[in-house]
């Protein structure tokens, strides 16, 4: 007899845990690419971004998340990226975000 | 006969100020309540954005105050003022013609957050305890390891209603980056994460600072206020906090955990206000008479202020409004 199923399931946990993420991928990107760490989160690049106001891609989250060893997705979501560089006008910080994407990318294809 | 004016407070506020009053011909006196003059400046490292060491600072301002004579009274504590007398903890009543409030202000006590557990868990550290550790040379975890991850904690005793500190203490923000970069040079291997509201980069230089900090020494900023720290298994510190910048809460354990304090009124501002009529501002530090025109002057005619008595400042700061201080006492003594 099949069990019953009375529509109960386990939410996964939503807590970055950097005692458990694999910070190396994330180091490897930084090493690379230190200006990423200079994001004072001003949004600017999300902002302007027109995938993101067409889509749920939002560029600054996911390499926040990517910095915080959270790779899952990462690189489908930069896949929305169509590269046009508009963010990297924008950023107030000088952050090359167009090389971000690509950097993510190459780094994280086999996520 | 030389005009008078009392000094209260021997920090680097009251130092300046009365430097100042003797090179324009006043005579100045400094009370001070601690055994030597200094101040909060005291047990400092090194200062923000230059890496200037205290002592450097101090030992200056000390040696011109030896070099003019100018009179000290140390381990003396005033209980009450007016433009015209001060009075001590001994009873005894000093005159004078004008008198500088220069008494700085307090630390804030972290244990009060006891949800940080300083005082309670091992490796939960202030800022000030890591400007003492950086000057005994000894920076360690409790049981004297080093750490291979520090997590520091901006706003702590400000910015907080709970705590009745509404104020920002401005200095924290700077003084995180500053003690962050330090425990990189001492600890290139460790991992070190900045927890943060709002980071506040008001002054020369410390924006650049800060981008230095995050390009340079590949600290970490994380825009969430740690809500709680508890002790693991291993003698770490496990804290939480949300990742604001990501949406998802955010949970990790450290070596280290230092609480950036901030500034907080003293406890006898009450007291020193009421007897002499003087004004407080909300957050109990004095209220300047005017905060543009009148920022060193206070609401009654012959006493003034300098320094952290009104409000958080930062060294340089002080030292300015020192100057100015002692500027308008003396036009005020002269008239």
């Amino acid at each position: 007899m099949a069990a019953i199923n009375f529509g109960y399931t386990i939410s996964k946990p939503r807590v970055i845990d950097l005692d458990r993420n694999n910070l190396r991928k994330s180091d490897e990107i930084l090493r690379e690419m230190p200006e990423l760490q200079t994001c004072i989160g001003c949004g600017a690049c999300t902002a302007i971004c027109t995938a993101g106001n067409l889509t749920s891609f939002n560029f600054r989250r996911v390499h926040t998340l990517v910095r915080r060893g959270e790779y899952q997705g990462a690189y489908e979501e930069m896949n929305k990226c169509m590269l046009c560089g508009k963010c990297r006008l924008v950023c107030p910080r000088g952050i090359n975000t167009r090389g971000v994407v690509m950097l993510i990318k190459r780094k994280l294809g086999d996520f | 006969m030389k005009k008078r004016i009392i000094v209260i407070g021997g920090g680097v506020a009251g130092m300046q100020t009365a430097l100042r009053l003797a090179e324009q011909g006043i005579e100045p006196v400094i009370v001070e309540k601690e055994p030597e003059l200094g101040g909060k400046l005291r047990g400092w490292h090194v200062l923000f954005p230059t890496f200037t060491p205290a002592e450097q600072v101090l030992t200056d301002l000390r040696r011109r105050i030896n070099e003019r004579g100018i009179e000290v009274m140390t381990s003396t504590e005033v209980v009450g003022l007016e433009p015209r007398s001060v009075a001590l903890a001994d009873g005894r009543r000093l005159t004078c013609d004008s008198v500088v409030l220069a008494s700085g202000s307090t630390l804030f006590d972290a244990s009060i957050k006891e949800e940080y557990g300083y005082g309670i868990y091992d490796n939960v550290f202030t800022s000030a305890d890591l400007e003492r550790m950086f000057n005994e040379g000894r920076v360690a975890k409790a049981d004297g390891s080093a750490p291979r991850r520090i997590a520091f904690l901006h706003c702590v005793g400000s910015r907080d209603e709970k705590v009745c500190q509404q104020h920002c203490s401005k200095v924290c923000c700077v003084t995180g980056v500053k003690q962050a970069m330090e425990m990189k040079r001492l600890f290139p291997e460790a991992d070190v994460f900045n927890f943060y509201m709002d980071i506040r980069m008001f002054g020369p230089g410390y924006e650049e600072l800060y981008r230095e900090a995050q390009q340079s020494y590949n600290i970490h900023f994380v825009r969430g206020r740690i809500s709680e720290a508890s002790p693991t298994l291993e003698g770490r510190v496990q804290i939480k906090a949300e990742d604001t910048l990501t949406g998802r809460p955010l949970r990790m354990s450290v070596d280290m955990l230092v609480l950036l304090i901030g500034m907080r009124a003293n406890d006898d501002n009450a007291r020193l206000a009421d007897g002499a009529g003087l004004q407080r501002a909300r957050s109990g530090f004095m209220a300047p008479r005017d905060l543009f025109l009148g920022n060193v002057a206070s609401n009654v005619d012959g006493i003034f202020y300098a320094g952290t008595v009104t409000a958080p400042k930062t060294i340089g700061e002080s030292l300015n409004e020192a100057t100015a201080a002692a500027d308008a006492a003396v036009r005020y003594v002269e008239a």
